[in-house]
């Protein structure tokens, strides 16, 4: 557990999450945390506490949704999944989100005349 | 979209707590499990492995906590368990909470009870399409301030005007139809062809009337009402082209109007046909008997219109100075017209019901405020334990609000009863001129108008101990037996609140005693007769039998001198409109010997028998009476009445003076032989006008109202009346069997006094109870409060009388600036409600001061019983008492 790690952006979980189930299919919390810190090069942090509130907030929307199942260890866990209106939210927020980097990233070039 | 999702699942969240809670604690045992079996794989020892595992989770509670948020909406949640705990407390303090929602709830019901007439009397519109565009057109004089028209002028002002769509005149008639049992007298309507179009009336069956009905001499035709179809008629289709037989003679029926058509100027007709245009009334442009009632053209208003016809009528004025001198128009919204009348009375009824609800509310909420001030230690307790400010708040407002809610559904639901009730109490006669009436009802106004009571008295209740709440300092409430600020705050701000519920209670019984005076008033003008021992019938004959002046003399003979023959009868008589009815059916009249300047000279005319005055009981000033045989074969006489004698023959005697029409036209001519004292012919509360009468032989008609005084009690002989009169001839119709006594009681001026001083009187009742236990409350509150005090001072040696001095001076300063605050209240009241008071002033002294008696009395009664207590208190156990 570095002390040097970021916690995650506001607002930016929901998109993580989204995408990792695409990425990955079917997964229980769990794995959707580990997945995030790996993807992030460990570079984040992800607290439980954040994660959970996060994964019924995203159910709540409808854009995953969760079942019982066994995970690959043979523990019962629970499985989140994307659905299409959950697809749909990914490739909206994904689009702005770009856009959004995009942007601020102009910004933040060196300017290159000076006069 | 989404979020609304999301909130719609957090609302079930609601529901289903158990299983959501065991589902989270599993998923947290799964995602714990695996955390520890990944650190073990990693080399981490057991121990450690699952303590990693549960800091990475940050706590399970916390988790716990922040997933149960967020699965459902805690505001809710906090609302639901305030509701759960306030039924709770209240059903927990089961005489504070009947008190305070029976008191609300008598409030709220006599508001909304009276809204609900107000809302169907001066907000609902007419029942008739496009009402706002419906106005009345009335002649308008020095004496008359809404006269009839007469049908010449209405003729130009159809021609002249510039404003009206459509303008229609219409004026009541009757008709002799075959009954049963002889010849009923029924109800009829005049009116010009366009009358139904311009109400906006569609027929039910046949046709409406036309211009081509209108012409003299062409075969007569008659619309019958709903009712008259179905009752005479038994609804039959086939009634339509039928000849019916009306006053002996043959009309058509043409159509048959529809059921809900009520048109409230002649509630009772059941027959309509065409105006009367050759008679001498329809072709002198003096004789006012129509009313008029119009359609304004689109875009225009009626100040627009008004202006036009004064117009109309400063030019007939110029055309026809002889008839129409002084006299112009006006115009004014049909409702008003129509529901005018009863505005004031409703106004102060709701007035009244106003104050009574706010007694009522400042009551109910010095009731709240003495539950807070019990409950202070309980609410320092929960705040020490950590509930925030707006909680505890919100626990007094969420109480507030159930008990709001609750007693203005209660309220609401006596508001049925109470509406059905005060309806009952509208004599049927009368109610018909209520047209509003049959729209009365819990409509959605007048349960909005609950919804914003309710509220308003949530906001008060919440507000109040709130108030309390935040003066008094949390703190002081653990404190055993402080009586610090806050007990002394909250005594001053009762106080007021009972001097204002006295002010109150003031107002509303200096307005029942004032509204009883003036019916009392009323009830006592001097009539100049005896109305005791007097029995009353109208009689109407068929014109075409009875119509020539020998016909109407004979029957007027026959029918008196058979009911001065019946047992128990005195004496019989007969006028053209009985006394206490109406000032109206006036001649103009013009004095011979006196300058004359072309004005009118206005004069009620009343044609009696030659018993009339012995029978009712008036007095011969001078001069004497008329005898049977002056009929026309001899010169005119004429009785006037006093007023009439003192203002055009002052310190003169009016004896064998000569009055005539405006022309003095030779037979016009008539010689003044008496002068009775005044007869009070118009309604109860009208001035005295001068008046002439006639011997009945010697201006007859087939229509006359018959007045018998008895030897017993009036009402015996009241059946005998209409019987005896078809005994003589069955074609001869009678109606409105009643005692004098009774028709002057049932007038309505008398009712409307009557009911006002009830109503009045019944809200200040309510109010003068309230008011008194609201005054014990707060005089029990701080006797309590100041037990030790007392206990103090009688352990120091104050005597028994000097404790009930002190408490019965509280109780007394309080009523004394309740009743000093009302009186004024009182007289601002009375000021505004001058017109509808009769023969007393606003301030009138009597009234105010035994109304003040009465509050002031009932004040110390309220303060004895705790004076009582208070020095009965035993020294010894009110010092040991905390």
């Amino acid at each position: 557990m570095g002390e040097s790690k970021t916690d995650v952006w506001q607002g930016t979980l929901a998109l993580m999450v989204l995408r990792t189930l695409e990425a990955m299919g079917p997964q229980h919390g769990y794995g959707i945390a580990r997945r995030i810190e790996q993807t992030s090069g460990s570079q984040l942090s992800l607290n439980y506490g954040t994660l959970y509130p996060a994964l019924l907030k995203l159910e709540q929307e409808g854009a995953i949704a969760s079942e019982w199942g066994v995970s690959e260890n043979n523990r019962k866990a629970k499985f989140y999944r994307l659905t299409p209106a959950g697809r749909k939210q990914l490739e909206r927020e994904a689009r702005d989100w770009r856009q959004a980097q995009a942007i601020l990233a102009r910004f933040l070039e060196p300017t290159e005349d000076a006069s | 979209m989404r979020i609304l999702r999301a909130w719609a699942i957090r609302l079930l969240g609601l529901f289903g707590k158990q299983r959501r809670e065991a589902d989270m604690a599993a998923e947290i045992d799964s995602l714990l499990d695996m955390h520890t079996a990944d650190n073990l794989r990693s080399g981490m020892p057991q121990e450690q492995a699952r303590r990693a595992a549960l800091l990475k989770l940050g706590g399970t509670e916390a988790l716990k906590e922040a997933y149960r948020e967020r699965s459902t909406a805690p505001v809710i949640e906090h609302l639901m368990r305030d509701f759960r705990f306030a039924f709770r407390q209240l059903a927990k303090s089961p005489g504070f909470t009947a008190t305070a929602g029976l008191v609300l709830a008598l409030g709220v019901c006599a508001s909304l009870a009276i809204f609900a007439f107000v809302d169907a009397a001066l907000i609902q519109p007419l029942p008739y399409p496009d009402p706002a565009r419906l106005v009345q057109v009335t002649e308008t004089s020095a004496e008359f301030r809404d006269a009839n028209i007469s049908l010449p002028n209405y003729h130009d002002w159809k021609r002249m005007n510039t404003v009206f769509r459509s303008l229609d005149v219409f004026t009541g008639s009757g008709f002799l139809v075959d009954g049963p049992t002889g010849a009923e007298p029924a109800r009829a309507g005049r009116v010009s062809s366009g009358f139904f179009r311009t109400l906006g009336i569609k027929l039910l069956l046949g046709r409406d009337l036309t211009e081509a009905d209108e012409p003299p001499g062409g075969p007569h035709v008659v619309l019958l009402t709903y009712g008259a179809w179905r009752q005479r008629y038994g609804g039959r289709f086939d009634v339509i082209g039928r000849a019916v037989r009306l006053s002996g003679e043959v009309y058509t029926v043409i159509g048959v109007l529809p059921e809900d058509f009520h048109f409230p100027p002649m509630p009772r007709a059941e027959f309509w046909t065409t105006l009367d245009s050759t008679g001498e009334c329809a072709t002198r442009r003096s004789c006012h008997n129509l009313d008029a009632v119009a359609r304004l053209k689109d875009g225009v208003s009626v100040a627009a219109a008004d202006a036009d016809m004064k117009t109309v009528a400063h030019e007939l004025e110029r055309e026809y100075p002889d008839s129409n001198r002084g006299y112009s128009a006006s115009v004014i919204p049909e409702a008003e017209a129509l529901n005018g009348p009863f505005r004031p009375i409703l106004m102060v009824l709701m007035a009244g019901a106003g104050l009574l609800l706010l007694i009522a509310c400042v009551n109910v909420a010095s009731l709240v405020l003495l539950r807070a001030e019990g409950r202070r230690r309980e609410m320092a307790v929960r705040s020490a334990l950590g509930a925030s400010m707006p909680r505890l708040l919100s626990q007094f407002a969420t109480e507030a609000v159930v008990l709001a809610a609750a007693a203005s559904a209660l309220g609401l639901l006596l508001t049925r009863w109470a509406t059905a009730g005060l309806k009952a109490l509208i004599p049927a006669d009368m109610a018909l001129q209520m047209p509003f009436l049959l729209k009365l009802g819990l409509n959605s106004r007048v349960i909005a108008v609950a919804a914003l009571l309710a509220l308003l008295a949530a906001a008060i209740f919440a507000l109040t101990p709130a108030l309390h709440l935040v003066l008094s300092r949390m703190s002081e409430g653990l404190t055993e037996g402080s009586r610090g600020s806050a007990g002394r705050a909250w005594r001053r701000l009762g106080s007021r609140l009972v001097v204002a519920e006295l002010a109150v209670a003031m107002v509303l019984l200096a307005g029942a005693g004032l509204f009883e005076k003036s019916l009392y008033r009323l009830l006592h003008v001097d009539l100049g007769f005896q109305p005791d021992h007097l029995a009353t019938i109208v009689v109407g004959a068929p014109n075409v039998h009875y119509g020539s002046n020998q016909q109407s003399i004979a029957l007027a003979r026959e029918v008196v001198r058979k009911l001065d023959s019946l047992p128990g009868v005195r004496s019989a008589a007969l006028t053209s409109v009985l006394p206490v009815s109406f000032n109206g059916n006036t001649d103009w009249i013009r004095i011979v010997g006196k300058p004359y300047h072309g004005g009118h000279i206005e004069v009620n005319e009343r044609d009696v028998s030659s018993d009339f005055f012995r029978t009712i009981g008036a007095k011969l000033v001078r001069g004497r009476y008329f005898s049977d045989g002056e009929d026309l074969s001899q010169p005119k006489v004429v009785i006037v009445n006093q007023t009439l004698a003192n203002k055009y023959f002052p310190g003169e005697d009016p004896i064998g003076r000569q009055i005539g029409d405006k022309k003095l036209s030779p037979k016009s001519l008539k010689t003044i032989i008496g002068v009775v004292d005044d007869i009070h012919e118009g309604a109860l509360d009208s001035p005295m006008w001068p008046a002439e009468y006639h011997p009945f032989n010697q201006d007859p008609g087939p229509y006359f109202e018959v007045v018998v005084r008895t030897s017993q009690k009036p009402e015996a002989v009241l059946p005998e009346l209409g019987r005896a009169i078809h005994q003589l001839h069955s074609d001869v119709g009678t109606m409105g069997e009643a005692t004098m006594e009774g028709r002057i009681a049932d007038s309505m001026t008398a009712w409307l006094h009557r009911s006002a001083a009830w109503l009045v009187g019944a809200f200040a009742v309510a109010a003068l109870l309230l008011g008194v236990v609201g005054l014990y409350g707060v005089i029990a509150y701080s006797v309590s409060q100041r037990t030790r005090e007392i206990g103090v001072r009688m352990a120091l040696g104050a005597q028994q009388r000097a404790v009930y001095q002190m408490i019965l001076r509280d109780g007394g300063r309080l009523a004394l600036f309740g009743i000093a605050l009302g009186a004024a209240g009182a007289v601002i009241a009375g000021t505004l409600a001058q017109s509808l008071l009769f023969g007393v002033r606003s301030w009138d002294v009597e009234t105010l001061l035994a109304v003040a008696g009465i509050l002031g009395t009932a004040a110390l009664l309220a303060s004895f019983a705790p004076a009582r207590r208070a020095a009965s208190t035993n020294p010894c156990d009110a010092l040991r008492m905390e």
